[in-house]
């Protein structure tokens, strides 16, 4: 009994002390330390961040992560294969779908399988439809942190008819679990694809209404025009995806680049490139990244092939020996997965790259010298997930 | 003296004192349900509150309710005294400045000549309290927030006063009663027919005293001390309980004071056109008619309020000396010319 206390107690000073060490670094003489998280209202979960202050001027800033840290990567190695779905859907928690497709194509790679066109295009529809639930929500949301609380609550208002069709399809809104091994756990529901194309016109009008209430507003534009600007050098250097780096004039989609099976090259779209790098120009470019997805879903809707949405695959899935890595373009960027199996029912290792664990270590590049509202817009701007970093 | 009642000196006491609660209080709770419960919820497509009473009419009572059950928590490093001074303070200006605002032709509480001088100096005593609030909390967000305050009001008090400067001169009077009064008789260009509302010839000068009003009442796009995505909540991060109730009061109850101060500088105060100015009946029909004028200048306060993104600490200070005081005394001067030359 005595021993189970003080190893508690222990554990407790450990914590402490680690604590303590994050606050010497940056207990000096001149300025002062604000920190801000691990409960904060701009860091939407339990991001710690750590400025430096000389006034309100950032001399130095630094993330602290891992508050949230849930140890997937270890947790995946004592599930089986179809159990890993549930279990990823929770990364990042606002575009579910879409965590759940890189390692299902993973898997499939390893076992050679290959789904029937009617569930790629499928697939494609929800991971569309994923990304415009979790991208509406920032523009929004990062509005709300410069102080424009309408626009927050008009994402939350248009997202809810996004939430719906997923529902619809995979009766889950937030976590579909949906995706199976060799194809997909049910086709769509009879008159869902007049319903869809109905709220993706619907989403078009609240992406003209953000251009009019936010991106065109003169507050907004002060706010984040030349602020945060990230090179596109830099963006790299740091391993920056999605939008961050496409705000920073670097071309690239792993969508149009890299192909993975899925429908993206059956249908015509734009990848949009900005070549400022500021917090303005992530804005707008995940705004015309909500205006293309709506394009995608709406022409796969229309070009939807008939068929099977299952391929024949073994009752119990048994993934033969072998490596792979798939990554696909998520809303927050490049997600990937790196499988190692061993022939077993479950994965032997499996490593997770998630965009949002990389887009936040620019941060104390970024912010040095700007003041600490900026601090704000810049973190609104680059967009992580709370979930997306720790895993 | 009142509608023709006589009453002791005594009585007349009790009647100014609970006079003073209730010019208080009622903009200030007509004002939360109105606009902070009804119209922010409309244009953010949602109801707002509707279970308490019809249409949640009264959710404010159970607000009030809720704050007077709370614990009241003092940080323990706080600075004790002052923080538990800052609140009353804070609530204390917005009584001043309702002192000099005139109801009607007789209801007010003090006619005192340098009227606008007075409401304009008592109602920066405000951001004392609440820089008092912010170095007491002992805590760094409150600091900051404290710290912005005080720097906002510094940057905005000057425009205000300019601002009014011109409708000083066009009145040839510093007392608010006299300001009505000029509005009300005044003519415009030859005209007399709705008085001389300066909303109209002082246009220039009401856009820039609106403006400073919405800096000094800390209201988005200037609410910077407050803050909730950068400093928590400023100055009040650390109140809890009835003083940060205070705090909320005098939040919209200063908006009602400035308000009451805007219609009477520039809508005419209590007076209406048509009426005869000083008929006994606007002493009644007066205090309602400067509280519809109120609410629609507080309107347009939290109109732009729940619309806009809130600048940057810097750039409200660039804003204030670049554009809004050289455009204050441009307004002056060009008041100062029409004044001599008409």
């Amino acid at each position: 009994m005595t021993a189970i206390s003080d190893r508690q107690k222990l554990a407790y000073v450990n914590a402490q002390a680690a604590d303590g060490r994050v606050n010497l670094e940056f207990e000096t003489e001149e300025g002062m330390t604000l920190n801000m998280g691990p409960q904060h209202p701009a860091t939407h979960g339990t991001l710690r961040i750590v400025a430096k202050l000389d006034g309100e001027q950032v001399i130095h800033c630094e993330p602290v992560m891992g508050y949230m840290h849930r140890g997937y990567e270890k947790l995946l190695e004592v599930r089986t294969y179809p159990q890993v779905n549930t279990l990823v859907n929770r990364i990042d928690w606002l575009g579910s779908f879409t965590n759940e497709v890189p390692f299902i194509l993973a898997s499939e790679k390893l076992m050679g399988v290959e789904a029937p066109p009617r569930a790629q295009w499928i697939r494609t529809i929800l991971f569309e439809l994923g990304r415009i639930a979790n991208i509406s929500l920032f523009l929004g949301d990062t509005a709300l942190h410069m102080g424009g609380m309408t626009a927050a609550f008009y994402a939350f208002r248009d997202r809810e008819f996004v939430l719906n069709q997923i529902e619809a399809v995979t009766g889950g809104r937030f976590h579909p679990n949906f995706d199976r091994i060799g194809g997909l756990k049910d086709d769509f529901p009879k008159g869902w694809i007049a319903d869809t194309k109905a709220v993706m016109a619907r989403l078009r009008d609240f992406c003209d209404e953000i251009e009019d209430l936010v991106v065109g507003n003169e507050i907004f534009q002060a706010r984040t025009r030349g602020i945060g600007i990230i090179p596109g050098d830099i963006a790299q250097s740091y391993g920056l995806s999605g939008a961050n780096l496409r705000a920073s004039g670097v071309d690239w989609d792993l969508r149009r680049d890299v192909p993975v099976g899925l429908a993206w090259d059956q249908c015509d779209w734009t990848v949009w490139t900005h070549p400022d790098g500021d917090s303005f120009s992530r804005y707008w470019v995940r705004l015309q990244e909500v205006r293309e997805a709506t394009k995608i879903v709406d022409q796969l809707c229309d070009g939807l092939p008939s068929g099977p949405i299952m391929a024949k695959v073994p009752r119990i899935i048994k993934v033969p020996e072998g490596e792979a890595w798939v990554a696909t373009e998520n809303p927050l960027g490049e997600m990937g997965y790196y499988v190692v199996s061993k022939g077993d029912l479950g994965p032997f290792r499996v490593k997770i790259r998630t965009a949002s664990f990389n887009n936040i270590s620019v941060i104390p590049w970024v912010t040095r010298g700007v003041y600490v509202p900026d601090v704000i817009s810049i973190l609104a701007s680059l967009y992580f997930i709370l979930g997306d970093i720790d895993r | 003296m009142i509608l023709g009642l006589h009453l002791a000196y005594w009585q007349t006491s009790v009647i100014r004192s609970l006079g003073v609660l209730v010019a208080v209080l009622l903009p200030a709770g007509t004002f939360v349900y109105i606009f902070l419960f009804k119209m922010v919820s409309f244009m953010q497509s949602r109801l707002g509150p509707m279970e308490a009473g019809p249409y949640g009419s009264m959710q404010l009572l159970a607000e009030v309710g809720k704050f007077i059950q709370k614990e009241d928590i003092v940080p323990d490093n706080a600075d004790r005294r002052l923080f538990k001074l800052a609140p009353y303070l804070v609530v204390a200006t917005v009584l001043l400045v309702y002192l000099v605002v005139p109801f009607g032709p007789k209801m007010r509480f003090v006619n005192f000549d340098g009227g606008i001088f007075y409401a304009l100096a008592v109602s920066s005593i405000s951001a004392l309290g609440v820089l008092i609030a912010g170095w007491a909390s002992a805590n760094k967000y409150s600091l900051m927030g404290g710290l912005r305050a005080a720097g906002q009001l510094i940057a905005y008090e000057l425009p205000m006063v300019l601002a009014v400067v011109g409708v000083v001169i066009q009145a040839g009077t510093m007392n608010l009663s006299g300001i009505v009064a000029a509005q009300a008789n005044g003519k415009m260009f030859g005209f007399g027919g709705l008085g001389n509302p300066y909303f109209i010839t002082q246009f220039v000068g009401m856009v820039i005293f609106l403006i400073a009003v919405q800096a000094e009442l800390t209201q988005t796009p200037f609410d910077m001390p407050i803050a909730e995505s950068e400093l928590v909540t400023g100055y009040i991060t650390e109140y809890s309980g009835m003083r940060f109730l205070l705090f909320f009061i005098a939040e919209f109850a200063a908006v009602g004071s400035f308000a009451a101060v805007a219609a009477t500088l520039f809508m005419g105060g209590w007076a209406v056109p048509g009426i005869k100015f000083d008929s006994g009946v606007m002493n009644v029909l007066g205090p309602i008619v400067l509280m519809a004028k109120m609410t629609l200048i507080a309107g347009v306060i939290f109109f732009v309020r729940f619309t806009y993104p809130r600048f940057r600490e810097d750039q409200l200070q660039k804003f204030a000396w670049t554009i809004l005081i050289p455009v204050a005394l441009a307004n002056i001067l060009v008041t100062t010319v029409l004044k001599v030359a008409f």
